[in-house]
């Protein structure tokens, strides 16, 4: 029943049919999920950001192994966990990225070996919990299972201080269990305030620490560079990918954390992580009336500032809705700097273009509006044309480039 | 104006800056350029002391425990009495708004505001969130307001304040009233970049900070189109 249901959504082209047969199936059995986990070894990525990703990424590096049950569509909630799991019949492992707001639970139901915690900053805050609440409920699903492999990032004062029990808050002393990335970080406009004391955290380069209580930056074990990763016993690898950025040497320096606590070595690993192309339509190129069209993903004012940092110097279509699974509310404009767009060609569409009009103006970014997408693609020269659009206008483009993967 | 310069203060961005608050500032500081005023934005952090002789001070939304923070170290440090009381206008919103009065509830206690303004905060049955309209007061001589709101409060206004506007669409105050004024200080729910949709506002509070009986216009195309496009959708939500 849940396979019929899943190709129904499929075949209405409501989704890709990865949530409800998960659904039917958890109304059946609510205890499916766990029956489902028990006897694969299990890595849970959470964050608001980057977890489809660095969950493909993860992926791609415990197939060293392996067959590996994954969440690959972004179904992060347990009815996309449940169908992943149920999908892919016996596996020893799986990497499944979870919705931050579900991760307590899913710890519970699936007991993994490791759970990796990317950042945490605003996002949709018309229904989302706020940051430190968030920070909150993953040291307090942590602390009860303190045989959990933790791989957080030392960049995010939030994750840091819900990586590290209540006892341990001096961060010269890494409890045993944790290992540190760090994959550098742009946006710090929620953590300013020490989520232990309430002080203020200070910055200098890339260092951080609470000025009231013991609270810092601990000691990275993985880092990052332009070309590559360096592990923690020092050797350094060259990461070759298909997808842009610094963002993504960090996810995937994050995944070759948690394929090591599978035992899996990095130079294993590494060559496996080029194979990935693009993630649920993020990064994929299209070339369509002579323009290759490359689709970025933006949802929050982190992830914002992230995609201008993948984005090439050229052409760029900016699109904005503000339907449910977005949220409602458009303010969180004012908190991204679009200065970095200046001296690009930029056009704008999407339900809520004048939103987004408004904040180019102040900004002093000039841009041209468009009704479509089609508008957009007539409306630049030959050449690359880069989109950065939030969900669910991602989802139209996608749509109209036939559900590009 | 104190000096040459239009200075305007962002008190706090680390505690109260939780829906896009720093448009407010950008706003007003475009908007003061292109008359040709000089402008200096300072964004002062909480551990840091407030000016007492800017032109306009911005408090902006935060939730419960950074609004208790904000207040506290306010009435400790005592600057924004001194500004108030040398005529500088104030703008607050959301949790900023509240706060400036009497009292506020947050983390389910009762805490003493600034007192600027005469009213008081209670929490309300219901989280009001959606978009938020309303006639402003005529005195005022602004064109209808239009916003998007997100709190879990409930204001009362006291006889020395007067309602910003009637509501028309969603909560405000208490589904009658929204936000409250008096002198040069304005409060309202519409949260985090308010000014964006009310550029007259953000005109008002310039004329207040500079003495201008008028300001040159500006092209506001793009605002006007959002404000159209706003009361379609909020018309659209009401029909039955």
């Amino acid at each position: 029943m849940s396979r019929t249901a899943a190709a129904l959504s499929r075949a209405a082209g409501r989704g890709d049919g990865s949530v409800i047969g998960g659904w039917i199936g958890l109304k059946i059995d609510p205890d499916l999920l766990a029956h489902l986990s028990a006897g694969r070894a299990i890595a849970l990525i959470s964050g608001t950001n980057g977890k489809t990703t660095t969950t493909r990424l993860a992926a791609a590096a415990v197939g060293v192994l392996g067959r590996v049950a994954t969440n690959s569509f972004g179904a992060n909630m347990p009815t996309g966990h449940t169908s992943a799991l149920a999908k892919a019949g016996s596996t020893p492992y799986a990497v499944l990225e979870v919705d931050e707001h579900y991760l307590a639970q899913v710890i519970e139901a699936t007991e993994p070996h490791v759970v990796a915690l990317l950042n945490l900053s605003r996002d949709q805050l018309d229904r989302a919990k706020e940051v430190a609440m968030m920070a909150q409920l993953w040291r307090a699903a942590l602390v009860r299972h303190p045989d959990i492999r933790i791989i957080a990032n030392a960049d995010d004062p939030m994750v840091v201080w819900a990586a590290t029990p209540p006892a341990t808050h001096d961060q010269r002393i890494t409890p045993p269990h944790v290992t540190w990335f760090s994959a550098g970080q742009r946006w710090h406009d929620d953590s300013w305030v020490c989520p232990e004391c309430g002080s203020t955290i200070q910055r200098s380069g890339e260092q951080w620490w609470c000025t009231g209580c013991p609270l810092r930056r601990p000691q990275p074990q993985w880092t990052v560079d332009e070309q590559g990763v360096l592990d923690p016993t020092g050797a350094w690898y060259k990461v070759k990918l298909q997808l842009p950025g610094k963002v993504n040497i960090g996810n995937a320096a994050t995944a070759l954390a948690v394929a090591a606590e599978f035992g899996v070595r990095p130079f294993d690993a590494v060559p496996r992580l080029a194979d990935v192309t693009s993630v649920a339509g993020r990064y994929a190129q299209v070339v369509r009336d002579g323009r290759t069209v490359r689709l970025l993903l933006a949802k929050n004012p982190a992830s914002w500032l992230e995609a201008f940092d993948m984005a090439e110097l050229a052409p760029t279509l900016l699109s904005i809705n503000a339907r449910d699974p977005d949220g409602l509310d458009t303010s969180w404009l004012f908190d991204v700097d679009f200065a970095p767009l200046r001296g690009r060609q930029v056009l704008i569409t999407g339900d809520r273009a004048y939103d987004l009009a408004v904040r180019l103006d102040v900004n002093d970014v000039p841009f041209q509006h468009v009704r479509t997408f089609d508008d957009a693609v007539r409306a630049v020269p030959p050449g690359r044309l880069e989109v950065i659009a939030n969900y669910t206008a991602f989802q139209d483009i996608r749509a109209e480039l036939d559900r590009v993967n | 104006m104190s000096t040459e310069t239009l200075r305007i203060v962002w008190i706090y961005p680390d505690l109260l800056s939780t829906y896009g608050d720093r448009g407010n500032a950008l706003i007003l500081a475009r908007r003061a350029r292109q008359r040709g005023f000089p402008v200096e934005v300072h964004e002062v952090r909480s551990d840091q002391p407030l000016p007492t002789t800017a032109d306009i001070y911005l408090i902006g939304g935060g939730e419960d425990g950074p609004q208790a923070l904000g207040a506290q170290r306010l009435l400790a440090d005592g600057g924004l009495h001194r500004a108030v009381a040398q005529g500088s206008v104030v703008f607050g919103v959301c949790a900023g708004y509240q706060l400036l009065g009497t009292s506020f509830f947050a983390k389910g206690t009762q805490y003493r505001g600034l007192e600027l303004l005469d009213i008081s905060s209670d929490r309300g049955d219901s989280r009001a969130v959606g978009e938020l309209a309303g006639d402003i007061d005529a005195r005022l001589g602004l064109p209808p307001l239009t916003g998007f709101e997100n709190h879990g409060g409930r204001t009362r206004l006291g006889p020395g304040v007067s309602p910003l506007a009637r509501v028309t669409a969603g909560v405000g105050n208490d589904g009658a009233t929204e936000g409250a004024w008096r002198g040069k200080l304005l409060g309202t729910y519409s949260h985090g970049p308010a000014l964006a949709r009310n550029p007259a506002l953000a005109d008002l509070l310039l004329r207040w900070a500079t003495g201008a009986q008028q300001l040159p216009p500006l092209d506001d195309t793009w605002a006007d189109r959002l404000r159209a496009e706003r009361r379609t959708a909020v018309a659209a939500a009401a029909r039955p």
